[in-house]
């Protein structure tokens, strides 16, 4: 629903918004120009008396001085019958420029405020003021959904692509356009009479003046006691009419004063209403808050982007659900199957279980999980395939499930089995399919279960075909399912130079750089295939496709796709057979392989100590965070291998980095040379400082096997006791990131 | 363009009681390409003195701006009496403001004057932008104004 509320109006109304956006950006620039043209002196420094005989002294034929809420001091004047406008100094009253409303600014801004139709074309920039608003709400309340709450707002977004750039800029963006709808639609609303309007006539003329010889306008008592700061507007009394008076307008209020006496006559302070009114104004056009102004139009341009990625997320969300060949319909199927995902990744798991269970000649019926039907006539088995959704709860494609469930009725002889996706860094792992009950509110339905819940942990292959092949076992039919993401259209990469290590310890590692191979050539010229990678970073992953048709394998990244090079650090593994293939390697060999985002694992942006722990091929991403290191911000490394002589991967490029303060300290810990020492002990020796760096906001990051990431939260729990905070309140913030395989 | 019945303002019926004769009279505005907002604009008559007698047409619905045109606005005090039912729409730049109203005789060839005040947001306001006696012979005559009137003209 909420979902619906964002996207619909957004996608109708985006082409007005974008037009009011881009012109609102470009009037937003309007307050700090004037600024900038307008000699400002300080306040207290020059009375509205100074500067109108100052004034007066250059421009005999002064009609009315206006103080623009930049600042800007306007003489509008008359000579020899031809009127005239310019910009002063009001130090002096010369005038600076002639002053002339910009034509394009005037146009801009009737194009902003009526799309140049006048009254219909105001009464449409209102309602998409409150188009706006709405989009700017239920954006925040899909970002709080998504993020996990509204404390995780300002944490590192997951995701990528379109997605991550919609969420990174809406979230810089929306406090900006949140303040410009609402005043915007407040605006619209006193226009068109739905909200109330304060209308100040302002005092009535005085019946009685002194009628005397006018005084010159510098000694007039009245005009003494304004400052040049609170003026808005001094309208001069009519040439050579005694009975007429000066019309002075100030921030404040509004009177009239003698020519003869400078009695301030009729004052009247503003209404309260009327103050408000002209807040909202200048809140929503930056008039004297040109600050506000610059960073109310650079939200606004976000909007042209936003409605972009915003459309691309659609139709991609859209497509990616779509249909599936041969799907076949609720009532005929024998085998269902049932897609809970927020992003699509869960979708290419049900589409390769759907292919293997139809070559297999089962009637296979697929939709997502909002679609459960009343009941499935003819079908005996039942698969969910669910993700889980920020915090715990369902995802999009799934939010309706439990309500539908309700009026479900099973079959006698439906069994079931559900299989949860999600990544074991995160505590809610999994959660929607195990703890907010997909498989229990199953059971309860009186369903049989064909097969526990099952997890898959980061869309892992390997995972998904032994699951595979328990369940083609309990139906009698073997599946191979073999995933591959939908993504992954593969790169050619060349080895281009390796560097190995280990090998006396029993612990070969390499780290291996690669170049894309396919440069240059008339092939270039050819649509189909991709010839670069995708842009990627340090901790990102890399997706290496091994021989003979096996599933992908990751590494993570020690290089930016700045660099040119795609650089992993790979261990050896007895029988590992993608680590085996790419330790066999000999530069000029090419492999295949692609780019999966990982935006969860990166250095915070800042000055904050940043504690990299790592051991053995765990150093690869650290060591490419230390490169990328150019602002020298503090970053320390303990990381651990078997011995200083064999496996000290990175050793001369790590000396460099500290020479250069790209790395601040650096803590090694080495098994089979320094008593068995593992980098947990480095941490425990060096805790009092780690406990320092963590009382500062440090962020840490652990890249390495499992068993070494769970000594390493041990170690940092007992860390952590005297700060009385634990590794669950660092992660919420984001700053225990962990990569572990 | 628009065409009223006038009777001018109860302070000039009081003044003149014994003229009954009335005339149709157009009164034509024509703006210049100022290029800004619409323009809010008030017609009145003055005395030979320059005092104000009475409305005859303000261009401009929102009150809260009419203080902008000074002098009518100093004449007539504001007060909704002297302008009620003699309104219509601000005039777009470069558009012309045409009116017919039922003057009495009496008010021509008498030293009275038609003065219009224009105003326009965020520009000058133009106390007498025009300012032409209302006689016979001026009649059909065309005059320009001093700030966004390119011409006025009235004519029996």
């Amino acid at each position: 629903m909420l979902r619906q509320l964002h996207g619909l109006p957004g996608l109708l109304a985006s082409l007005f918004l974008v037009t009011l956006a881009i012109t609102g950006a470009v009037l937003a620039l309007a307050p700090a120009i004037d600024r900038a043209a307008a000699v400002i002196p300080p306040d207290g420094e020059v009375s509205v008396a100074e500067l109108a005989g100052r004034v007066v002294e250059h421009y005999p034929g002064t009609e009315q001085i206006v103080r623009g809420r930049s600042g800007g001091v306007i003489v509008y004047y008359s000579r020899d019958g031809q009127p005239g406008a310019d910009l002063v100094n009001p130090l002096t009253g010369e005038g600076v420029a002639p002053y002339e409303p910009s034509a394009f600014f005037i146009w801009i801004k009737d194009l902003h405020r009526s799309f140049l139709l006048d009254d219909a074309g105001r009464m449409l920039a209102g309602v998409m003021a409150v188009v706006m608003l709405l989009v700017c709400i239920s954006g925040i309340l899909l970002l709080v959904r998504r993020t996990g709450g509204w404390k995780a707002m300002i944490r590192p977004l997951a995701g990528t692509g379109s997605k991550r750039i919609h969420s990174e800029l809406a979230r810089f963006a929306v406090l900006g356009l949140l303040l410009s709808a609402l005043t915007g639609t407040y605006m619209s609303g006193q226009r068109f009479g739905v909200l109330p309007e304060t209308s100040e006539l302002g005092p009535a003329f005085p019946a009685e003046v002194s009628g005397g010889q006018p005084a010159p306008v510098g000694s007039l008592s009245a005009l003494s006691d304004v400052d040049l700061s609170e003026l808005r507007e001094l309208v001069f009394p009519y040439p050579n009419d005694p009975q007429d008076v000066y019309s002075l307008t100030t921030s404040g209020g509004s009177g009239f004063v003698d020519q003869a006496t400078g009695e301030l006559l009729k004052y009247q302070p503003r209404a309260e209403g009327s103050v408000f009114q002209q807040w909202i104004v200048s809140l929503h056009t930056g008039e004297g808050l040109w600050w506000l102004g610059l960073i109310l139009g650079a939200a606004a341009l976000m909007v042209p982007v936003l409605s972009v990625t915003g459309i691309t997320i659609w139709w991609q969300r859209r497509r990616s659900s779509g249909q599936l060949p041969d799907n076949a319909d609720a009532s005929q199927a024998d085998t269902v199957i049932l897609v809970g995902s927020e992003s699509n990744a869960t979708w290419g798991f049900a589409r390769e279980l759907h292919t293997s269970l139809n070559k297999a000649g089962f009637q296979v019926h697929c939709n997502e999980m909002n679609a459960l039907a009343d009941n499935y006539p003819q079908a005996s088995r039942l698969f969910v395939l669910t993700s889980t959704y920020g915090d715990g709860d369902a995802p999009a494609s799934a939010r309706r499930f439990m309500a539908r469930l309700s009026d479900f009725r099973a079959e006698k002889n439906l069994t079931y089995a559900v299989l949860g996706f999600g990544d074991r860094q995160f505590p809610n792992f999994c959660q929607f399919a195990v703890d907010v009950d997909v498989d229990a509110a199953l059971a309860t339905k009186g369903l049989s279960r064909l097969n526990a819940v099952e997890l898959i942990d980061r869309c892992s292959a390997s995972q998904f075909s032994e699951w595979g092949d328990r369940v083609g076992e309990l139906i009698g039919t073997p599946l191979a399912l073999t995933y591959s993401p939908l993504q992954s259209a593969t790169v050619k990469l060349e080895l281009v130079e390796r560097a190995d290590y280990g090998i006396a310890v029993q612990a070969p590692t390499s780290i291996l750089r690669f170049k894309s191979a396919e440069q240059g050539g008339w092939t270039k010229f050819l649509p189909k295939t991709p010839r670069t990678l995708p842009s990627f970073e340090a901790g990102d992953l890399l997706g290496v496709m091994p021989p003979h048709g096996e599933a992908p394998r990751f590494y993570s990244l020690a290089s930016s796709a700045t660099e040119g090079i795609v650089e992993i650090c790979v261990r050896k593994q007895p029988g590992g057979l993608c680590s085996g293939y790419l330790h066999n390697l000999k530069p000029g060999d090419h492999i295949d392989g692609f780019i999966r985002h990982n935006p969860g694992f990166r250095p915070a942006i800042g000055n904050i100590p940043i504690i990299l722990i790592g051991a053995g091929a765990g150093i690869g991403p650290l060591a490419g965070f230390i490169r990328k290191n150019a602002s020298r911000n503090p970053m320390y490394l303990y990381w651990g291998g078997r011995s200083s002589q064999s496996d000290f991967l990175y050793q001369p490029e790590l000396g460099r980095y500290l020479e250069d303060q790209r790395l601040t300290g650096l803590n090694t810990a080495f098994s089979r040379t320094d008593k068995g020492a593992y980098v947990q002990d480095r941490l425990m020796q060096d805790q009092s400082h780690v406990r320092q760096m963590i009382s500062t906001g440090a962020q840490i990051l652990v890249c390495g096997g499992r068993d070494m990431a769970a000594g390493v939260r041990l170690v940092i729990e007992d860390i952590l006791k005297p700060l009385h905070t634990d590794i669950e309140t660092l992660r919420a913030q984001g700053r225990y990131l962990e990569d572990v395989y | 363009m628009k065409k009223i019945v006038f009777a001018l303002g109860l302070a000039i019926a009081v003044a003149l009681p014994a003229l009954a004769q009335a005339r149709e009279v157009t009164f034509t505005t024509e703006l210049l390409n100022y290029g800004g907002d619409g323009a809010y604009v008030a017609l009145y008559l003055t005395d030979a003195a320059g005092n104000y007698q009475g409305t005859l047409w303000v261009a401009g619905k929102k009150s809260k701006y009419y203080k902008h045109l000074s002098g009518w606005a100093r004449g007539s005090r504001l007060n909704p009496a002297e302008y009620d039912g003699l309104t219509g729409a601000s005039i777009t730049s470069g558009r012309t403001l045409k009116i017919t109203l039922n003057l009495d005789d009496a008010l021509i060839d008498s030293g009275h004057e038609i003065r219009i005040d224009t105003a326009v947001e965020d520009m000058r306001d133009n106390r007498a932008d025009v300012a032409v006696p209302l006689t016979i012979e001026g009649a059909g005559k065309a005059v320009a104004g001093r700030g966004y009137v390119r011409s006025f003209r009235y004519d029996f």
